[in-house]
């Protein structure tokens, strides 16, 4: 591989660097809940005792301080990766307490076991996460069924991509099937990369038995012998306990060769880690990013159930898919589809997180309204909700009649609940940003599209901008929707978008009440030329009109 | 004859054969569809974005379509040729394009497609980056300002002249192009005047040295005749190289 790939590759991922960023690497959660919690106060505290400025690795090579996009854990924020491990409800005491740890030079192995507690936090099961299947159940329910028949099960059972999309799960497993190739390949997409979403997380943490299973029967189905965990780099503290899972499961004969004793039924399953890149969720992106690349979306058609990993037919499925998938397997397609709507059978997991008394994991059947789920996590303030992450809906009080479900609201399972007293355009910013550092840059309107936008909105922000500022915006926008080559590039001007059409006020509060204003501050571009002078005297200012 | 396939463009009939994309199809009938990132000698890539058409009413990159025979392409809508033109001013603000000192303007793509979308501003805030030059080679000169990252020069030292001299890397607005060479520089990345991918960059970002404003205004490629007419600027290319060998056979 020449040497310019390898720099390339690194510069992609934003955990890869080419030179070490000291003893102690510090990200800071930077989700617009992690925000709500306070997380800034931190960070800024943090940066003041260690005498660092975020992102610039400290002279003596002890510690960098940094920001990173949301971590998982906005149930239990903020919070913050310790040489890529995850710490939890932060506080001035814990950021006390670490900035010691860090003085002292103490391993981050041997800080404190409570800074890594991780919660579970489920609030409410059904389905998928009420009672436990035995291990190897699924897989024997495969075994006596057939291929063909637990195909059929699943297919009538109506399940659907549990990540947002929504695409048939059997529709996919056949196509797959049916594809020709060397080898077939089963991926788990574990990089839960859309703000406010963790249910995989738990999922990971306390369903891996029936995770692997629903990989297991899907190679069984679609005839693939090698299968991939691709976990996000900020699950890394979840990987050991994976691996024992796996080799448990390898021990118990219900992984390797000739699983639960049937001759040629070979697979595996191997862990492969992201490093800090949000587009790696979108499936071609993953199997670029799981070959060893730099995760850029891939052309479309072909997709990956005929060309994916290493051009082979491949599954993609999102963790709760596999694991509703060996539950159908299990329990049958009616017990499924008993729940949920006729579009959209089953459960579903939401990740609630926000201004509301009880954050956490919430299982519901589709068709569930708005209202009902705010009701039950105690948010009885909310001005807004927004679901399925920084790309999705911004729902309006007025909405909140509205159901989760394909066919109404759809979500990947982010639902953050914003009170009254909040600020909408501090959301739409950090999403906006977040786009930004999460564009993988290939195509042009997503690339400058979305940087054009985030300025488009530090101009309303500071209130310069005007009317036809938003109407750019809004322009912008469109173009981004219809052009850009994936689903991260048409969805990046959402934010904006959706709260634009639903809350004008957000907006309208802070313009300037003319029909043009500079983009540009004419004093603070003065700033170079004052530096280079030596002058800061009134003639060296220019003062505009307000 | 009765088994040609076919798909409408803005209502024409374009034949098409297995495996063609949308572009392959239209080029081949005439039909100019901008855009910059695809060279029709090489596979196609899909990320410049300026070779969209609105097909059944979704908007898909003609340069990665396979062409289909039920579909009805518009080329040529008001609607469409507006996201193009924002497309190229999303260009054009990105980097420095200054086409007046521009020694490419006349001859260049980026400049001509602009004017094929009717593009008479950059219409955005300036991003005004720093971005370096690269003269460090002795034959070729890298001004980076002028770069839109097609991925052009990329693709075609791998592909076609097996040298992996360039990379794109960073991600997002921090994408650049880097040199397969310890010191980072061209002269050391094993690149030569000859290497095919010289010759593909669409805009000023990759010029032989030696030669400057060797083609007066008036005689450059696109000073008389669209793109839509000429084509790409790629194809022209060898005059320029017979130019510089003055062997003029090209």
């Amino acid at each position: 591989m020449p040497r310019v790939e390898i720099i390339s590759i690194i510069y992609f991922y934003a955990f890869l660097h080419t030179r070490a960023r000291g003893d102690f690497d510090i990200r800071f959660s930077d989700n617009i809940t992690d925000r709500m919690l306070g997380n800034e106060a931190l960070l800024e505290s943090m940066c003041r005792k260690l005498g660092v400025e975020p992102g610039t690795p400290r002279d003596d090579g002890r510690v960098c301080v940094d920001r990173t996009s949301c971590t998982g854990l906005c149930d239990q924020g903020p919070a913050l990766l310790a040489n890529g491990i995850a710490v939890s409800r932060l506080d001035k005491d814990r950021i006390h307490r670490i900035v010691g740890l860090i003085e002292a030079g103490i391993p981050v192995a041997r800080w404190p076991r409570k800074f890594f507690v991780i919660e579970d936090n489920i609030q409410r099961r059904d389905k998928l996460l009420d009672g436990v299947i035995s291990r190897g159940s699924a897989i024997e329910a495969f075994a006596v069924k057939g291929a063909d028949a637990l195909l059929g099960s699943i297919d009538k059972s109506g399940l659907r991509g549990r990540g947002g999309a929504g695409f048939k799960t059997a529709t996919k497993w056949r196509l797959c099937r049916d594809a020709p190739g060397e080898q077939h390949f089963v991926v788990c997409n574990a990089d839960e990369g859309e703000p406010g979403t963790f249910k995989d997380r738990v999922l990971l943490n306390s369903y891996a038995n029936v995770l692997f299973e629903g990989m297991t029967i899907c190679a069984g189905i679609v005839g693939a012998e090698t299968g991939f965990l691709y976990l996000r780099g900020e699950y890394l503290y979840l990987r050991p306990a994976l691996e024992s899972r796996l080799q448990e499961r390898r021990d118990a004969g219900l992984l390797g060769k000739n699983i639960l004793g049937r001759e040629g039924f070979n697979f595996d399953i191997e862990i492969h880690m992201g490093a800090g890149a949000y587009v790696c969720g979108e499936e071609s992106a993953l199997i670029e990013s799981l070959e060893g690349k730099r995760g850029i979306p891939r052309n479309r058609p072909p997709f990956p159930v005929t060309h994916g990993y290493k051009n082979q037919p491949t599954v993609v499925n999102n963790v709760e898919t596999f694991v509703a998938a060996a539950r159908i397997a299990v329990f049958g397609s009616d017990w499924f589809r008993a729940s949920g709507t006729e579009q959209s059978s089953g459960t579903k997991l939401l990740s609630i997180s926000g201004d509301c008394a009880r954050p956490g994991i919430y299982e519901y059947p589709y068709g569930i309204s708005i209202r009902e789920i705010l009701n039950e996590c105690g948010a009885d303030d909310a001005q807004a909700v927004q679901v399925s992450g920084a790309a999705g809906l911004t729902i309006p009080p007025q909405a909140f009649y509205r159901q989760i479900a394909f066919e109404d609201v759809p979500t990947g399972g982010s639902f953050m609940v914003f009170g009254q007293h909040r600020d909408l355009l501090e959301m739409v910013r950090n999403f906006t940003h977040f786009f930004c550092h999460e564009s993988c840059g290939f195509c042009t309107p997503c690339r400058v599209g979305g940087n054009l936008m985030r300025n488009l909105l530090e101009k309303v922000h500071v209130g310069h901008a005007t009317s036809y500022d938003l109407e750019e915006m809004k322009r912008i926008g469109k173009v981004m929707q219809k052009a850009a080559h994936c689903g991260l590039g048409a969805t990046a001007p959402n934010p904006v978008l959706e709260t634009l059409s639903k809350f004008p006020a957000v907006y309208a509060k802070r313009l300037v009440n003319r029909s043009y204003e500079p983009a540009f501050d004419l004093d603070a571009a003065l700033e170079v030329s004052r530096h280079i002078t030596g002058r800061d005297d009134e003639a060296a200012h220019i003062r505009q009109e307000k | 004859m009765s088994t040609q396939k076919t798909f409408r463009l803005d209502g024409k009939k374009i034949p098409f054969e297995p495996g063609d994309t949308v572009m392959d199809a239209a080029l081949r009938a005439g039909e100019y569809i901008p855009h910059l990132c695809h060279n029709p000698d090489f596979p196609p890539h899909g990320s410049c974005r300026v070779c969209v058409v609105d097909v059944n009413g979704r908007h898909q990159c003609s340069c990665t379509l396979p062409a289909n025979e039920d579909m009805d392409v518009d080329n040529s809508s008001d609607d469409l040729v507006a996201i193009r033109r924002t497309l190229l001013q999303m260009l054009f603000v990105e980097g420095n394009h200054t086409c007046p000192a521009c020694e490419k303007s006349g001859s260049c793509q980026l400049q001509a497609v602009a004017y094929n979308t009717g593009m008479l501003s950059p219409h955005f805030t300036h991003f005004f980056p720093k971005r370096l030059i690269d003269a460090s080679h002795p034959d070729i000169v890298f001004y980076f300002n002028r770069c839109i990252l097609c991925g052009l020069c990329v693709r075609v030292s791998r592909d076609v002249d097996g040298k992996s001299v360039f990379a794109l890397s960073g991600r997002g607005s921090r994408t650049r192009i880097i040199f397969n060479s310890p010191s980072g520089k061209a002269v050391d990345s094993g690149l030569a005047i000859t290497d095919k991918a010289v010759s593909v960059c669409p805009t000023g970002a990759i010029l032989p040295k030696h030669l400057g404003y060797e083609i007066p205004i008036g005689k450059r490629l696109y000073d008389h005749q669209p793109i839509s007419v000429i084509g790409d600027s790629a194809q022209h290319i060898q005059v320029k190289k017979s130019f510089i060998n003055g062997d003029g056979d090209a």
